[in-house]
């Protein structure tokens, strides 16, 4: 057979020559016209935006921002010595060093398991879905899912249900990182007691009732509590007895001091009595009216607390797209913190994007799976290596190419990583999450003209480190 | 197990007592089919929360957003309602409206995908098929062409289409065909590969046979070329697709000041502004995914096998 061919081949070739040209057997460039013609528009598509731009690049990454005058290298120096540049090549790290190994470890777990399952085709298809969302979107999304507020995002909420669960907010929460203060609700009888607490100004004693008078609390709370309206107390005999009151009137709004007939009381609050050794005496807790009463009291002066825990605002969340570091670099010079901290935010995107391309990783190396040589797996089974053995010494190294290909992959793609982070990363974190790619575009694009010497010295370092992923895809091609 | 091992089955009692004792180390760890199974609903709903979330999001009313999260709408589904849907459409074609920027989607979006799939299959019919010297190297030079970043290319096209602009009246800059054609090039790499690898495949003497019969190369493209290679150009033409619709950067560039915008551009800018709308951002996010969750799941056969054959992008 393959004699034949290339036997037919030259005479076919003269024969075909002779009647597309009409004569001219000897061969030469316009045999060859036919062909090139076809090659015309795509050869003028890649001269023109791809393979010129690329030079293009190169010499406009040694002039000025408007590339019309040579500085020779110092966009590149600049890159070098502006901490706020550096951080792109921190990120652009922690992205390929985590990425890549990530994505392929977790599509090799799906592209394993999801073989052993009957709805294995749902699986995939649920994981594989995200990858055609635009980032944009993706971004939007996941966005939602940190954000600050647990009415917002699930994982805030879902934290705040474990962390409700243990330990439950108060009432009344106060939010300190709101601006808030327990010592802010202080109006009439009471002072800051310890740790977040309140405590009656006087020392009280059975049988007088006492008023402590709180403000700042919002009426939206007092609703949801089914406050009200505060009632005077009654003195008891051998008891302590007592209000806790909203020392506000909305008809008159500057009083303090005295119960008016629209003032409501604070339902439900846990209070202690505390003898002047600053133990307990007794709890109690107050009723829709805001009274309270401790029974069988003895002689003696105690204090009313208001438990600090009326006041806990539980969990209010965290800011997940915040630039926190996870490395301790505090204490560290400007620079050496542009290097070394990890912020929040990355990790963040770094889950959303593993959401976008699991199914990706999946599905390539599930492909990778099915061609393996099944006989020679048997083989193994046969000799008696068991299920992970088998995977371990067999299947692995089989997979080996495959599992490259998707970090080379994975790899090339996380390098110009930009509209996930355009679009997830708050604009208090843009800085600190900022990318090659991104920083590229910022330079290049916005602000008015732009610098485009920079922007250039930043694709050239981008093209730089894709080379590698050239010289290996060329060598698979031709190996 | 879908997969079972042979050893496991009855009829090789040989091997049988060494398995046992292999086994037993390994049965502690490794998951039974339940634990499986469970693992895998576990992951599948994690993945499947996200659209969840944005599809709830996009159909409650605006003033919920704030007060409660969408996952109480689980329990409560009177929450849902179109009525975000309907304001959004309501507006019809304002430019940088949804509708607006949807039609400039597609209008991007259409043109470089026809032209990434006719120019790649010519190309790589030239690169098969074409006897001219030189054809490895200038496909070598292409695979070199695959992973080079956009980003590179950025500053000098807009240059050129400045000079072009002086020299024809027409600069492609801030508008729709300037955008395609960046598209249409940085897709022709993967499509000229992607076809090429194809072409590979169908036999040379199809094509000699008819060139000894006489036709010219453009029949022999046209009646043997395109109809073989109809699977890998739709392969192609899916992956561009959605490459293309899903851009940011490149409209964000090359659409510059153009009273139109890409639904990317128009999610982003809805993020931008300083009262960022949550209903609207999300409902605009579950209008961009919709044609591309249609064309997943029309042709998902052929986007896994585009996604497969340019594990390299």
């Amino acid at each position: 057979m393959a004699e034949i061919g290339t036997e037919a081949t030259p005479r076919a070739r003269r024969r075909a020559a002779a009647v597309n040209e009409g004569g001219n057997p000897g061969g030469g460039w316009r045999d060859h016209l036919g062909s090139l013609a076809f090659l015309a528009p795509g050869a003028i598509f890649l001269l023109a935006i791809t393979v010129y731009p690329l030079a293009a690049t190169a010499r406009n990454s040694f002039y000025d921002a408007t590339a019309s005058n040579y500085v020779g290298l110092a966009n590149y120096k600049e890159i070098f010595s502006t901490s706020s540049i550096l951080v792109t090549f921190r990120n652009n790290v922690i992205w390929v060093i985590v990425f890549p190994f990530l994505v392929t470890f977790i599509g090799l777990v799906y592209g394993v398991l999801s073989e052993r399952i009957r709805w294995s085709t749902a699986f995939k298809t649920i994981i594989f879905m995200p990858i055609v969302f635009s980032a944009t979107a993706s971004a939007l999304v996941w966005r939602t899912i940190f954000d600050l507020d647990p009415h917002i995002g699930i994982v805030n909420a879902t934290i705040q249900t474990a962390s409700d669960w243990i330990n439950p907010p108060g009432l009344y929460p106060v939010d300190p990182s709101a601006g808030q203060s327990v010592a802010g609700l202080v109006a009439t009888g009471v002072s800051a007691g310890p740790k977040d607490s309140l405590e009656s100004s006087s020392t009280v004693t059975a049988g007088n009732p006492v008023e402590l008078g709180l403000i700042g609390i919002s009426p939206a709370t007092l609703q949801l509590v089914g406050a009200q309206t505060a009632v005077v107390p009654t003195a008891s005999p051998g008891a302590v007895t007592g209000l806790v009151w909203r020392d506000f009137s909305p008809s008159n709004p500057t009083a303090r001091g005295q119960v008016l007939p629209d003032e409501l009381g604070f339902p439900g609050l846990k209070l202690t009595l505390l003898r002047s050794d600053g133990t307990s005496a007794g709890t109690a807790v107050s009723d829709a009216h805001g009274d309270f009463s401790f029974g069988s009291v003895g002689s003696g002066s105690y204090k009313v607390q208001i438990d600090s825990s009326n006041f806990s605002s539980g969990f209010t969340g965290i800011f997940w797209l915040g630039t926190q570091s996870l490395t301790p670099t505090s204490s560290l010079n400007q620079t050496a913190q542009a290097l070394l901290s990890v912020p929040l935010v990355d990790i963040s995107m770094i889950l959303a994007y593993l959401w976008i391309w699991a199914g990706f990783a999946m599905v390539v190396i599930g492909a990778g799976l099915a061609s393996l040589d099944r006989e020679v797996l048997e083989a193994a089974r046969l000799d008696g290596a068991g299920e992970w053995q088998t995977f371990r010494r067999m299947t692995m190294p089989m997979l080996a190419p495959v599992l490259i290909v998707v970090i080379v992959t994975m790899l090339i793609n996380v390098l110009k990583i930009f509209d996930i982070i355009l679009n997830m990363a708050p604009g208090s974190s843009q800085g600190d999450a900022n990318t090659l790619a991104l920083a590229m575009y910022n330079f290049g694009f916005t602000g008015g003209l732009g610098n485009w010497g920079l922007a250039s010295a930043l694709a050239v370092i981008l093209f730089i480190l894709v080379i590698p992923a050239i010289v290996l895809n060329l060598r698979r091609i031709r190996g | 197990m879908s997969v079972v091992s042979p050893a496991t089955k009855p009829g090789s009692p040989a091997t049988k007592p060494v398995n046992l004792e292999r086994r037993s180390l390994l049965s502690a760890i490794r998951p039974s089919r339940a634990i499986l199974n469970i693992v895998l609903v576990v992951s599948a709903v994690f993945w499947l929360v996200p659209t969840i979330g944005l599809a709830i999001i996009s159909l409650r009313p605006e003033s919920l957003f704030q007060q409660s999260g969408w996952w109480t709408a689980l329990t409560a589904p009177s929450q849902l309602t179109l009525s975000n849907y309907q304001t959004l459409f309501a507006q019809g074609l304002v430019a940088r409206g949804v509708l607006d920027s949807l039609i400039t989607s597609l209008e991007i979006t259409v043109p470089a995908t026809l032209l990434v799939t006719i120019i790649s299959s010519l190309t790589a019919y030239s690169l098969v098929f074409g006897r001219w010297p030189g054809r490895s190297v200038v496909f070598l030079v292409i695979v070199g062409l695959l992973v080079v970043p956009i980003q590179v290319a950025l500053i000098p096209v807009v240059q050129e289409y400045r000079v072009f602009g002086d020299l024809s009246g027409f600069n492609p800059f801030g508008t729709i065909p300037g955008v395609v054609i960046f598209h249409v090039a940085f897709g022709l790499p993967f499509g000229i590969f992607l076809m090429y690898n194809f072409y590979s495949g169908i036999p040379k003497e199809m094509l000699e046979a008819g060139r000894i019969d006489g036709a010219g190369e453009w029949q022999l493209f046209r009646r043997v070329a395109l109809p073989l290679g109809l699977p890998a150009a739709a392969s192609l033409m899916i992956f561009q697709f959605i490459w293309v619709w899903n851009d940011l950067l490149v409209a964000l560039i090359f659409l510059g000041n153009n009273k139109h915008a890409t639904l990317t551009i128009f999610l982003f800018e809805q993020t931008r502004t300083l009262a960022a709308n949550y209903w609207i951002i999300s409902t605009g996010a579950m209008i961009s995914i919709f044609i591309p969750l249609i064309v997943f799941f029309s042709f998902q056969r052929y986007f896994v096998r585009g996604v497969l054959a340019g594990a390299v992008k």
